[in-house]
């Protein structure tokens, strides 16, 4: 029987909580296709009033770095402590 | 995804775990923490979505407009829970059909609480009270458990659970309030559900041979009998607010430990239970089996659509 079961993509979910914050990944869920998909999370994610809109986007569609490279990936930032204003030795002076 | 351990991924593994940090899909972990995982994920997954059936049987039957709609809504928030475990376990690489599959052909389990029926239609507070009292303390300490997406599954179902065990209490405390006959039908409503709940939280520590696995690993963070403690410690305060019984013969305060003593729950009815002969087994996984075969014509029609709609697009 499974294998004429029609295979439902996964998307992954994320919800706005409320006006002026960002949407946030909140899990995944099965559909047919993308307008399943959010009547879906909706149902599932946002039975309380939790969410003000919502986003889907099928999983298979989202590229991410790896952990496994984190290291590489993630140098360049690691080594510009002049990017924070704590790097600046700036003493006594208001609103500063 | 090769869990040939190298010594620097072993050593990165055990390293977030030391830090109580929390383990993330795509980083590295051992081979038996991932089958663990899996396996604990999909037996609590299946238990959500067994576990409406039981409930499900009263919606109809409920006295009132206001009682129908408050057990849809928990019978609901049940599928939502399977449903965000779903999604947790396919984090690990598994699919939620196989895992239904698994379920529907008995390779894997579920609660043992959901082999037991529903009798009379006080059980739909035994229920909220016992069985989701008893899933909350079992799932809060998981909040914390070191696989990220299970922990964050964890914190939304146990932002609903309390509502599960309010409405329960609720309901049992205005049946307390009502006629003899109905005070009655709680306390053997009790009777039944007491002992089954205290055996949620698995086999005794001395019996259950994967338990320091898993609090290695911090998937788990307190030993079965810990946490029947700590239920029995938070319920019997509970009990007598509600003016009922618990069919416990051995049940006293133990001022040295500061806990409550309590009698040896029949480990043999256990096992017979998770070896498939409760009382409601078949029935339980005939059901899940035939709402499958029957939802069949829905799955494919829906993807027909979709397929439809992509090429007329
Ligand atoms: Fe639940
Ligand atoms: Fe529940």
């Amino acid at each position: 029987m499974s294998e004429v079961d029609p295979v439902w993509p996964p998307y992954e979910v994320f919800v706005r909580s409320k006006r002026g914050l960002n949407h946030v990944h909140v899990g995944s869920i099965h559909a047919a296709d993308p307008d399943m998909a959010l009547r879906h999370a909706r149902d599932v994610y946002t039975r309380r009033n939790e969410g003000v809109s919502i986003w889907v986007v099928r999983s298979a569609d989202i590229t991410a770095s790896s952990p496994d490279e984190k290291d590489a990936f993630f140098a360049p930032s690691g080594d510009k402590i002049y990017r924070h204003p704590t790097f600046y030795d700036v003493e006594d002076v208001p609103h500063m | 995804m090769s869990a040939e351990p190298t010594a620097p991924e072993l050593e990165g593994f055990e390293q977030t775990l030391a830090h109580d940090q929390r383990i993330e899909p795509r980083d590295w972990m051992p081979d038996g923490y991932r089958r663990t995982l899996v396996r604990q994920i999909a037996q609590h997954a299946h238990s959500e979505i067994i576990g409406m059936q039981p409930e499900g049987t009263w919606l109809t039957t409920a006295p009132s407009l206001r009682r129908k709609a408050i057990l849809m809504a928990k019978v609901q928030d049940e599928a939502g829970h399977g449903i965000y475990l779903y999604s947790a376990a396919e984090t690990l690489g598994v699919d939620r059909s196989d895992l239904t599959e698994q379920l529907i052909t008995l390779r894997q389990k579920y609660s043992s609480i959901f082999n037991y029926p529903t009798l009379s239609y006080a059980d739909v507070g035994t229920i909220g009270w016992l069985v989701d009292g008893a899933a909350i303390c079992n799932q809060v300490p998981l909040c914390r458990s070191s696989y990220g997406p299970y922990a964050r599954a964890m914190i939304r179902i146990c932002k609903e659970e309390s509502f599960h065990q309010r409405q329960g209490f609720e309901l049992l405390m205005t049946m307390m309030n009502g006629t003899d006959e109905q005070r009655a039908m709680v306390q053997e409503s009790v009777d039944r559900w007491w002992w089954p709940s205290l055996m949620m939280f698995g086999p005794p520590d001395d019996a259950s041979p994967n338990s320091a696995r898993s609090m290695a690993w911090r998937i788990k963070r307190h030993t079965n009998d810990e946490l029947r403690q700590r239920f029995v410690d938070m319920t019997v305060p509970q009990a007598e607010a509600l003016g009922v019984t618990l069919p416990d013969p051995d049940l006293r305060w133990n001022a040295e430990r500061g806990g409550y003593d309590f009698g040896e729950p029949d480990w043999d009815e256990l096992d017979r239970v998770i070896r498939g002969e409760g009382p409601c087994n078949e029935e339980r996984v005939t059901r899940r089996a035939d709402a499958h075969r029957e939802g069949g014509w829905v799955r494919a029609a829906a993807a027909a659509y979709a397929g439809k709609q992509a090429t007329s697009a």
